[in-house]
């Protein structure tokens, strides 16, 4: 890997995002030897699945492929990576593009070497945007115990320049006054892998996302069940720290909805049951209820789906909620009506979850890239102007179907880089 | 080369705070002989100016003791022709020290960090690529249908040379007898044409592409860059089809007469055939057949109009379909909602797709989708949203308990817990079961591999017989190294996924190839040029390597001296670990390397409470859980010392008996999670570390050591908040069983 502190040559892949999709469509391009460009918005690689305490149906730790391929990325020299770096125009055409991207100011320059003094010293606080505003961290922060880089970066919102850190540093690694820098990369193709947004949860009205601490969103669940989490892997109540004694899951929230996104999110389903797993580990006896349309967990997902349905504390109801309400001892009711015995059903919970689905990210920004998009936001790969899509960014799919055709995105690009 | 040493001790990061850096540097140059410099921040522009200085007065070799050698690994490398050793001095030993750590033992710990790192600079060799004679650039595809076609035109357009082999007479596969296709594109409402034809023209007609049809392939001998493949017409049996493995005690049954010889008139897996072709590396897109339905007999599979999805397709191709069709998803009746076995979501696409037949040949026709589970994921939602806005496709959830042929051959379909809120009783013409897509991996090789490991992939019984990865990071990595699968093989898919699985299967083949071109190793070691080196003459044979390596690599000679394939290895040093005679060794990493390392572990023997554990770690997991712990500042206990290693799989039973004979008091082995939902990136290594180490109590107990002064753990990645206490208990543990009565000899 070479990073920002050595000059870009021309003529290789852009690759937008630095997530799994971007990682494995950047890696893999790099291994049959072409030069590539990653470039990723947050000051860290590894997109979402970083947030993601484990991957169904193995439940494993996302961090362990992302360890095996940031020593993929260290141990190669065709790769260049720009952290904070987004792309704000692109000129020229197939095979030869001229793209402009702006990296913002980390103000912690590469002498850092994550000692963490600084935090120390620092005597700021923002909302912690990794752990879903769950917890907090200094102004001056790293941003998960996987970061990498490994390296501080200021949140320029929070911080007040006081000083501190700068007198805690030894290595003179703050930098304050550290600007903007835009810079032109030319390359011959670009994938685009900028991945998703967990839906706006506050859209669905009925759900009433925000009303009650007890309604949360199944990324917020990630990271409560996640060791390096805001509460180190216990599944607690956010607001009161209570530990809920039983769980409500609301599936398709927002997904398959024509009012929201009219697509299936492909992976709530099974993160759903999933979860049931984090909340068996620490509530063997919680009940549990699941409302859904239809449980989408297709080939070899299937045995994992009949593994957490023979759970007798655990409730399936076909039927899609109507409407959460919270209660005076914190928790919340959740009505719904029953689609095969057409019966009404109020299930009261601790603790509900919506599983909120995928909005892609580049809804809002392929109109001024020149994007063949669909009208849900999902990018249409296209051989003719070599703009290729990969993982989230070209459809709602697992980490599975993204790493697969991130590397069939990987050889499209290298195609049109003859 | 020879090697002109410089350690180097970096004091920032708390790093001289925690430890005497003089005393350190002094154990650095006295008793190691090296010299030995120390800077205020060796990761910074000074420092590695400083370094650099050396380097360009002639130092080759630079043993660093700062931070971890998981970070600074781009400051810290000096080019390709330089060795680099770290000694993690920082997240090992400052990080972790314990709240009451007293300083001498910080002290004597950082000490022997250092002795490792030196001892494994003296050790260590640049390795030098291996190069195959010369490196064969053509793919060879397997499979003529649509995922064959996609990886062979991908492959060719990348600029390589392929040969497309199909069984049949034509190109094509399934989708020859299709009507209709599931949408493929945007806006994801609507039946396309076929495009198969296109896609057969487009293969025909590209110049890079060497098409055989009404042919198979006998067997696939040799490795990614050097494949020797031997094809034989379709259908017909050939003296060089790929032999059934015969492991030692079936060769002993065969020998005896108790079982007949598998592999009679083949011949033997290792022959060369003159005639063979070859290839760099391998793409399997062998499809899948028609799930066979009879057992489902409440659904009178044997009835004239009872009939299978694929059945149906054929007639809806050759003329009408009736009028009332119901299509039936799940086959459990009341017991479960699983739709039936090999379906994925393809087959509720399919019936949705077949229902418009049903629509489209008749003016008044009505199709019934019966499903426990509608499976439309992603965009496929809309085709489903499509279908539910036509008037006569009648989609229910539905528990289909039972289908009778009546007198006149039509047929009534029975269900209860429907949407409609009440047992449904349904008057049909035809029913259509919803089989699934067998993959031919299932039952057969497929692949014929002649390999010593046998002729097919391994682990099918855990992927229900799918050519599957069990990586989710890394879905094309099996354990066959330069032979890709996609398509059917892997699951039941759609034709748009089908395409970006061969597309990627293709750029894995080419990868393959170019990466044995350059001498490295592909996944996870990617890059990796050091290869396992054999001492044959002290080789007794013992065939350990050959069957244990996860990947195949090694084949043997009729005595069982293994036949090495550096381009199949994958760089795990499972076949190291495996050898009781210590002839297997990399120039990087090796028998002598990691037990000097071992042995150069300080041990007091007149101090009882400074007991001394090797912990030998796992680099790819376990480390960095390790690493984490200390970035949190969890204490770890001071009187262990880890070792990466590559995998758990590469620990040889002699570092545990050098470690245990130089009076260290135990020792830990610490791997990635095995068994069904294994997370070793070499497959078997953790697995196989651990049956090596309850083989080695036996060994323990006749030389009078106790046996829990071994253990081996599985820590995942992010089990840094339990990595300390692990630790902790395995030395509470041995402290209370007292030192090593070894301790001192």
């Amino acid at each position: 890997m070479t990073d920002e502190r050595s000059t870009p040559v021309a003529g290789g892949v852009l690759v937008v995002g630095g997530g799994i999709s971007g990682l494995t469509a950047a890696l893999e391009a790099a291994e049959v030897g072409k030069d590539v460009f990653i470039i990723e918005k947050n000051p860290y690689l590894g997109g979402r699945v970083a947030q993601l305490n484990q991957y169904f149906p193995k439940l494993c730790p996302p961090s362990c492929g992302l360890e095996i391929n940031f020593k993929r990325l260290k141990n190669n020299r065709r790769i260049r990576m720009y952290t904070l770096t987004e792309v704000k125009s692109v000129s020229g055409s197939a095979g030869n593009y001229q793209v402009t991207l702006e990296t913002k100011p980390r103000f912690v320059n590469s002498n850092c070497t994550a000692c963490g003094a600084c935090a120390e010293a620092c005597p700021e606080e923002r909302a912690n945007a990794f752990n879903l505003g769950m917890d907090k961290t200094k102004a001056i922060y790293k941003s998960h115990d996987m970061a990498f880089p490994m390296r501080y970066v200021i949140d320029a919102d929070a911080c007040t320049k006081c000083g501190k850190c700068i007198e805690a540093c030894a290595y003179q690694a703050i930098e304050m006054d550290m600007a903007a820098k835009t810079f032109t990369l030319d390359v011959a193709s670009i994938v685009w892998a900028t991945g998703w947004n967990p839906y706006d949860a506050t859209k669905m009205t009925n759900l009433k996302y925000g009303s009650s601490n007890a309604i949360i969103t199944n990324m917020m669940m990630e990271r409560l069940a996640a060791p390096g989490g805001p509460t180190d892997g216990k599944i607690l109540r956010p607001g009161d720290n209570k530990e809920p004694a039983s769980f409500a899951f609301v599936q398709c929230a927002g997904s398959r909805d024509e009012n929201h996104l009219e697509y299936c999110s492909f992976i709530c389903c099974m993160a759903t049951l999933k979860q049931i797993t984090y909340i068996r580990e620490q509530y063997p006896e919680a009940p549990v209820t699941v409302f859904y349309i239809d449980l989408r967990s297709p080939g070899k997902y299937e045995k994992f789906r009949e593994k957490l349905m023979a759970d007798p504390k655990v409730t399936f109801i076909k039927g899609k909620v109507a409407d959460i309400i919270a209660e005076a001892d914190g928790g919340v009711t959740l009505v719904a009506e029953n689609a095969v015995t057409g019966d009404k059903v109020r299930v009261k919970a601790d603790l509900a979850v919506l599983a909120t689905g995928m909005e892609p990210t580049a809804k809002s920004l392929g109109a001024q890239f020149g994007l063949s998009m669909d009208k849900s936001g999902f990018i249409i790969a296209d051989e003719a102007t070599a703009m290729f899509s990969a993982g989230c960014a070209k459809k709602a799919a697992d980490v599975v179907t993204s790493t697969q055709n991130s590397t069939a995105a990987a050889l499209k690009a290298i195609q049109a880089s003859r | 080369m020879e090697k002109k040493y410089c350690a180097y001790i970096c004091t920032g990061c708390g790093i001289g705070e925690a430890v005497d850096i003089a005393a350190l540097s002094g154990v650095v140059s006295g008793e190691m002989k090296m010299e030995c410099k120390t800077h205020a921040v060796l990761c910074g522009e000074v420092g590695k100016g400083f370094i650099q200085a050396d380097i360009d007065a002639g130092v080759n070799t630079v043993v660093i003791g700062a931070c971890s050698p998981r970070v600074m690994q781009d400051v810290f490398d000096f080019g390709a022709d330089k060795i680099t050793i770290r000694a993690n001095l920082r997240e090992q030993v400052a990080w972790s020290r314990p709240e009451d750590a007293k300083p001498d033992y910080t002290q004597e710990l950082a000490s022997d960090y250092m002795r490792m790192a030196c001892t494994q600079a003296k050790k260590t060799e640049l390795p030098e690529a291996y190069q195959l004679e010369s490196v064969n650039k053509r793919v060879l595809v397997m499979g003529g249908g649509i995922a064959g076609l996609t990886a062979a035109r991908e492959a060719a357009k990348a600029g390589y040379q392929v040969t497309l082999v199909e069984k049949a007479e034509a190109l094509g596969g399934k989708a020859l007898g299709w009507r209709k296709q599931f949408p493929s594109k945007a806006p994801w409402t609507d039946l396309e044409e076929c495009s198969i034809d296109e896609m057969v023209k487009a293969v025909t007609s590209e110049g890079n592409v060497t098409v055989k049809t009404a042919t198979e392939v006998a067997r696939v001998a040799g490795a990614p860059g050097n494949f020797e493949v031997t094809f034989k017409a379709a259908g017909t049996k050939s003296e060089w089809d790929a032999p059934a493995k015969v492991g030692a005690d079936e060769q002993d049954k065969i020998t005896k007469g108790e079982m007949p010889d598998p592999n009679v008139g083949l011949k033997i897996y290792t022959e060369k055939n003159a005639d063979a072709e070859k290839f760099g590396s391998v793409v399997l897109a062998t499809g899948w057949t028609p799930a066979d339905v009879s057992e489902y007999t409440h659904l009178s599979p044997a009835s004239q109009n009872v009939v299978t999805n694929a059945q149906f397709e054929k007639l809806a191709k050759a003329g009408k379909v009736p009028a009332k069709v119901a299509f039936i998803q799940s086959p459990g009746g009341s017991e479960n909602d699983r739709d039936f076995p090999y379906c994925n979501s393809v087959t509720s696409m399919v019936a949705l797709k077949q229902a418009q037949y049903v629509r489209a040949d008749n003016a008044e026709g009505k199709a019934y989708i019966l499903y426990q589970h509608m499976r439309t994921p992603g965009q496929m939602e809309l085709f489903y949203k499509s279908a539910q806005n036509n008037d006569g496709i009648f989609l229910t959830k539905a528990t289909v308990t039972g289908v009778e042929e009546q007198g006149d051959g039509s047929l009534v379909v029975t269900a209860k817990d429907t949407l409609l809120n009440e047992d449904l009783t349904l008057a049909v013409d035809m029913v259509v079961l919803a089989a699934g897509l067998v993959p031919t991996t299932k039952d057969q090789p497929t692949v014929n591999l002649a390999y010593r490991q046998g002729p097919g992939f391994l682990d099918l019984d855990l992927f229900d017989g799918y050519a599957d990865s069990h990586f989710i990071c890394f879905p094309y990595e099996t354990r066959r190294t330069g032979v890709y699968t996609c398509g059917g093989v892997r699951k039941a898919m759609t034709m748009e996924e089908t395409v970006d699985d061969a597309t990627g299967a293709a750029l894995k083949a080419i990868q393959c190839i170019e990466s044995a071109d350059r001498g490295v190793s592909v996944h996870p070691r990617s890059g990796d040029n050091s290869f396992p080196e054999f001492f044959f003459q002290r080789c007794t044979q013992c065939k350990r390597c050959t069957e244990e390596c996860p990947f195949g690599a090694l084949d043997d000679d009729e005595k069982g001296t293994p036949l090495p394939n550096p381009t199949r290895c994958r760089r795990c040093g499972t076949c190291m670990g495996a050898c009781p005679e210590r002839i297997i060794n990399f120039k990087n990493y090796n028998i002598d390397m990691i037990g000097s390392m071992i042995k150069a572990i300080d041990v007091p023997d007149d101090d009882e409470d400074k007991l001394r554990f090797a912990v030998l770690v796992c680099e790819n997991d376990a480390y960095p859980a390790i690493d984490m712990a200390a970035m949190r500042r969890k204490g770890i206990s001071n009187l262990v010392r880890f070792v990466p290693v590559r995998c758990l799989g590469s620990v040889n039973m002699v570092w545990i008996k050098d470690a245990l004979s130089s009076g260290l008091d135990g020792v830990m082995l610490l791997g990635c999670r095995y068994g069904d939902d294994y997370q070793c990136h070499f497959v078997k290594g953790s697995e196989i570390a651990n049956k090596r180490m309850d083989n080695i109590g036996e060994t323990l107990k006749s030389l009078g050591l106790e046996p829990e002064r071994v253990k081996v753990n599985q820590v995942a990645i992010t089990d840094f908040d339990k990595v300390p206490q692990l630790v902790q208990d395995f030395v509470d543990e041995i402290v209370a069983l007292g030192p090593n009565p070894f301790k001192g000899f």
